[in-house]
């Protein structure tokens, strides 16, 4: 009776509709105009229906072992996981050079998935311990190798879309008092790769199309915008995490005049002798770590050294990463250059994309009605009962579809955070946040890249995309912590 | 557990960011799914697949219900550059019996834009058009390895027998102008080009038929859209059934070879053409396939214009078969009447202006003067009618004489339903003013348009409708080639009967005099028999021309009473009408009526088809 009174409801209703409404939309994707039965089981809806039989099943089973036992076995379930992720390296089967699909008989199961809720019991379980106080170094270290443990060995499998999943982890950190600059950093790194990208080649004149293996001229437009953005990220960073809002402001002006003036005369001037507009940035940027380094050695207080260093690594970033970009296996490179606007390959790397635009932007404000899609029928989008599952709810129900999943999703990454912060044992506390992170990540990453906004990364969106795997996956990591949830008030 | 408030508070920033992220992604969906049109259009072209099915074209049958033209499936070779993919270059030249510097070559003129205009790599090519039954069947079975080409089929016009290619015309595909005139037309749409092909276009195109089809990502046809809801049935063209009669056409035709001319055989009771040969003419199937290009050129510096329809395309001077019009015009202006006796002193004199006559010296009625086509008895006629004292003048008296012939079909189109039709020519009084240079002329100054020569032209046409004019003693209908159309009515103006100016009882002198022509008259000349058992009535012409020796007309028709059919037979540079044309114009009226040619005319009939008049003529010269 305590148990069901507990027991938080609403979570489970979020599940169920989106659960339903996953399977419903599986049925229009797979839908041939053939008038099937959605109960066919011979078909990803009749299919699902299966899996979710076993789902149910899981969640009894994980509704009924005791609280402790995940708290006492989360390190053996973490290994034996990692020993099975390992296994999978060798005996996986070969899906198109990726290695994370174990065959068992005519059922495939991708032991990726279940990773996730292994190291977020794993991570818990750590929190957990004794005394144990995050913003230790041994501790930071310590949680981030049980991340990277099963990252490498899912790269290894060549899965690296999954890989990236245990990345939205950082929230967790975040939340348990890593330092905010570490996010501010991850943005900054990233917006210096996308201007430093895409601008290092000319701009293409309005309908040229490049082939597949063409680029561009080279630019050194990127270059310089970075080179002149970056003294104004340092200084928000002087501003925010070394709390000298002085400092701030001096680097933020001289960066302003500096650029204004260097600029404006290298426009506007015909230099005497040869001149170069990324001269001036490097120059402003010198001044900029030397600042930082002069302030520590003035105050010697850490946090200016470490504004120091990231200075310093951003400029190196800048010089790295076209570097590392042209590092990239060539498919990959292609998505990004597509994604940044630099390239038009509606062919190949595009295609895909570009197809999710034509469905989604075809189903307007109501959709063009259940099992009408044309584009999702007529197999025009890809992979379009599981990575491009959205695409369906798009042209089928329109923006008031889409509006109205997101919305669900919302309503539970809400919900979970805000159970999670009700808890009183750090152990489901960071478990909780490992689940709101985990689904935030692939709802984000997988809706953003169905409409274009993020690289084409292949991750399912969870309950609706086809996948036995996948929902079970997704089922384990909730219902766990709705256990734990459930038996919050139990004293131990 | 320890509360830590700071920390507790970063939820509000990760859930604010969460929520950032999805307002970012309800706004990119705004925008993609309400505010951008494009998208749904690019929906559109992506799955639907709007295919024109092509409405069978019109079979064309003659008077007796013989089938003269027909459709035939051909197959183009279309290719869309863009989707050639790992293309077996040496293995599609086997298959289609070409060279791989043949293919290289077509694909390189596919690409040049100078001779490929409108070349688009994404839309559909034609690579070979018109392949053979065989090439077809060898490619159907290896399509699947050319990707990006596909083949087309379409129609092609086929024809029962090598006659009249005037008049049955021939198809072409349309020029981007009619394109944007018409909106029943896209590119590389089949127009009527020539004949009743282009004047009855409308009729037998038919029309076009539409299907939507659903196309996936594969572009394999997954059927109907909404089960064919919205597909139109195509209609298809209306047969027609022309007046001509097949097998006099063929036999005109066989009469008129080696000669440069014209003969247009009319029904007078209704108007209909029976038969319509232009000489030289040519083969219609030489218009049809892969050689029609080539064919056509080789048509259009054929020296001797077997494109050129002679029988209403060219104006000839008519010669004396214009005398009728000059005593019919004359009776019925009271100039003359049947008994007035005209002189000829071997010629139409008057003081010194001399206008010479074959005829003997002697003063003849109406009757004999047609007969014998005496000169001094229609110089006097003319001189008559202008000096009337009805008028005030010479030139009120000549327009008078004028809007009498235009009555007759003379001097403006006689709106056959064929492209190309020519007005001939009939000056007016204005003409003569600006043509002599001043108001005060006399009949002399023209008095040889009183013989069909002079200024006066016309063509064979409006000469064969002169001659059913005076069958149906004084009324003709527009001349036409159409006899029915499938499920409609012919149009109005053939089934309206023209009256001349002239009132049926002056025609039956002209007909005695046709008669008499025809019995003992010019039209026995050079040894021409009567054909057998029917009542002829005939006219000669001897036409006077800048181009060497005289054009040899006749114009009559039989049998006198109830005529069932009259003739014009024009042989340019054939010399006297006796020595061609009545010949030939008699046969053909000999054949239609008796269905056969008598044995002692069969003499005239080999000297006819064996006989060759093209070369007096001068077309080689001028080239």
């Amino acid at each position: 009776m305590n148990f069901l009174r507990s027991f938080d409801w609403l979570t489970l209703i979020v599940y169920v509709i989106l659960v339903l409404t996953g399977w419903v939309t599986i049925n229009a994707a797979s839908y041939n105009f053939d008038g099937a039965s959605i109960f066919d089981f011979g078909r990803p809806s009749g299919k699902q229906i299966v899996w979710f039989g076993l789902a149910l099943f899981l969640i009894i089973v994980i509704l009924c072992l005791d609280s402790r036992f995940y708290m006492t076995y989360a390190p053996l379930i973490y290994v034996g996981v990692m020993i099975l992720l390992f296994v999978t390296i060798f005996i996986g089967t070969n899906i198109n050079g990726s290695h994370s699909w174990i065959k068992i008989g005519t059922f495939s199961i991708q032991p990726a998935e279940f990773g996730k809720f292994s190291t977020a019991l794993m991570l818990a379980y750590l929190f957990n311990g004794y005394n144990f106080k995050f913003t230790e170094p041994v501790n930071f270290v310590k949680a981030c190798v049980i991340v990277l443990i099963p990252v490498m060995l899912i790269i290894l499998q060549n899965e690296t879309g999954s890989a990236l999943v245990y990345f939205s982890l950082v929230l967790l950190f975040y939340r348990q008092g890593m330092s905010g600059i570490v996010l501010w950093a991850g943005f900054c790194f990233i917006l210096i790769f996308v201007l430093g990208i895409k601008y290092s080649v000319e701009p293409l004149p309005e309908g040229v199309v490049l082939d597949p293996d063409e680029s561009a001229p080279p630019s050194l437009k990127g270059q310089n915008l970075v080179l002149t953005i970056i003294p104004f990220l340092v200084a928000g960073m002087l501003a925010f995490f070394a709390n000298n809002y002085g400092a701030a402001g001096l680097v933020a002006l001289v960066a302003f005049f500096g650029f204004c003036i260097f600029g404006l005369l290298d426009h506007f001037v015909a230099w005497p002798f040869p001149f170069q507009y990324r001269w001036i940035g490097w120059i402003i940027n010198f001044f900029t770590i030397g600042y930082c380094a002069f302030l520590y050695l003035l105050h010697k207080v850490r946090s200016y050294i470490i504004v120091g260093v990231f200075a310093v690594l951003f400029v190196g970033f800048l010089y790295t990463c076209d570097f590392a970009f042209s590092k990239l296996q060539p498919h990959q490179r292609g998505r990004i250059e597509v994604l940044l606007g630099m390239k038009e390959d509606l062919k190949g790397a595009g295609y895909n994309v570009n197809q999710a635009k034509i469905a989604i932007g075809s189903g307007g404000l109501l959709g063009k009605g259940y099992l009408e899609g044309t584009q999702t029928k007529l197999a025009y989008v890809p992979e379009q009962e599981t990575d491009f599952i959205f695409c369906t709810v798009g042209e089928e129900q329109g923006f008031v579809g889409c509006v109205a999943v997101l919305l669900l999703y919302f309503i539970l990454i809400a919900r979970l955070i805000s159970l999670a912060e009700r808890q009183r044992t750090l152990f489901a506390q960071v478990y909780g946040y490992c689940v709101a992170s985990i689904f935030a990540f692939h709802v984000i990453i997988n809706v953003g890249m169905v409409i274009g906004l993020v690289p084409v990364i292949g991750i399912p969106l969870p309950f609706f995309s086809y996948g036995g795997s996948g929902l079970w996956s997704f089922t384990i990591l909730l219902f766990i912590f709705l256990k734990l949830d459930a038996t919050r008030i139990q004293k131990y | 557990m320890q509360h830590n408030f700071e920390l507790e508070k970063r939820r509000f920033v990760i859930g604010g960011l969460v929520l950032l992220i999805f307002l970012i992604y309800i706004l990119r969906l705004f925008n993609l799914q309400i505010v951008d049109d494009k998208y749904k259009a690019m929906a559109r072209n992506n799955a639907f697949l709007t295919k024109t099915i092509y409405p069978a074209r019109g079979q064309i049958y003659d008077r007796n219900g013989n089938l003269l033209v027909y459709n035939q499936p051909a197959y183009d070779l279309v290719v869309t550059l863009r989707e050639v993919k790992d293309l077996d270059t040496l293995d599609l030249c086997n298959t289609l019996g070409i060279t791989r510097e043949v293919f290289e070559d077509r694909m390189k003129e596919i690409k040049d834009p100078r001779r490929n205009r409108g070349y688009s790599s994404y839309t559909q090519q034609t690579f070979a058009t018109q392949l053979s039954v065989e090439d077809y069947a060898r490619l159907q079975e290896r399509m699947y390895k050319y990707r990006g080409f596909e083949i087309r089929p379409r129609t092609i016009r086929q024809y029962m027998r090598t006659i009249a290619p005037h008049i049955l015309g021939n198809i072409r595909e349309v020029t981007p102008k009619e394109i944007q005139l018409d909106d029943y037309y896209q590119r590389s749409d089949y127009t009527g080009d020539l004949g009743v092909e282009k004047s009855y276009e409308k009729y037998l195109r038919g029309i076009k038929g539409k299907e939507i089809l659903l196309r996936d990502a594969h572009g394999r046809i997954k059927g109907h859209y909404e089960d064919g809801k919205y597909d139109v049935v195509p209609k298809a063209g209306r047969n027609l059934t022309l007046s001509i009669d097949a097998d006099l056409q063929a036999y005109a035709e066989s009469l008129m070879v080696n000669k440069v001319g014209a003969l247009v055989a009319i029904e007078p009771a209704t108007g209909e053409i029976l038969a319509m040969v232009s000489s030289p003419t040519f083969d219609p199937s030489m218009l049809v396939g892969r050689e029609r290009g080539k064919h056509y050129k080789e048509l259009l510096v054929d020296p001797y214009k077997p494109l050129l329809d002679r029988t209403i395309s060219a104006a000839y001077p008519p010669g004396s078969t214009f005398k009728p019009t000059q005593g019919l015009i004359g009776l019925e202006d009271g100039a003359i009447s049947p008994e007035t006796l005209l002189p000829c002193r071997g010629g139409f004199v008057m003081g010194r202006f001399r206008m010479g006559c074959h005829d003997g010296i002697a003063q003849w009625t109406i009757v004999p003067a047609i007969a014998g086509s005496c000169n001094g008895y229609f110089g006097w006629c003319l001189v008559n009618i202008l000096n009337n004292k009805k008028y005030k003048n010479i030139q009120e008296a000549f327009d008078a004489w004028k809007n009498y012939m235009v009555s007759m079909g003379y001097g403006y189109r006689l709106g056959i339903d064929l492209p190309g039709e020519i007005r001939g020519f009939i000056p007016n009084t204005a003409y003569y003013n600006k043509r002599l240079r001043t108001d005060d002329w006399s009949p002399i100054s023209i008095i040889s348009i009183s013989i069909g020569q002079g200024e006066i032209t016309a063509t064979p046409l409006q000469i064969a409708n002169l001659a059913a004019t005076i069958a149906n003693r004084g009324y003709f209908y527009t001349p036409h080639v159409i006899h029915a159309i499938q499920d409609t009515l012919i149009p109005d103006t053939f089934r309206i009967q023209r009256k001349t100016k002239i009132s049926t009882r002056h025609y039956e002198w002209i007909v005695k005099g046709m008669r008499a022509a025809a019995v003992n008259g010019t039209v026995r000349r050079s040894g021409n028999l009567d054909p057998e058992g029917i009542v002829l009535c005939g006219k000669t012409g001897t036409a006077q021309n800048p181009h060497g020796k005289d054009h040899s007309v006749f114009m009559g028709f039989a049998p006198m009473d109830q005529p069932k059919i009259a003739v014009c037979c024009f042989v340019e540079n054939g010399g006297f009408g006796a020595t061609f044309g009545v010949p030939i114009g008699t046969l053909v009226i000999e054949k239609y009526l008796n269905g056969k040619i008598s044995g002692r005319r069969k003499f005239a009939e080999e000297s006819m088809l064996r006989s060759s008049t093209i070369q007096n003529t001068d077309y080689k010269k001028k080239k």
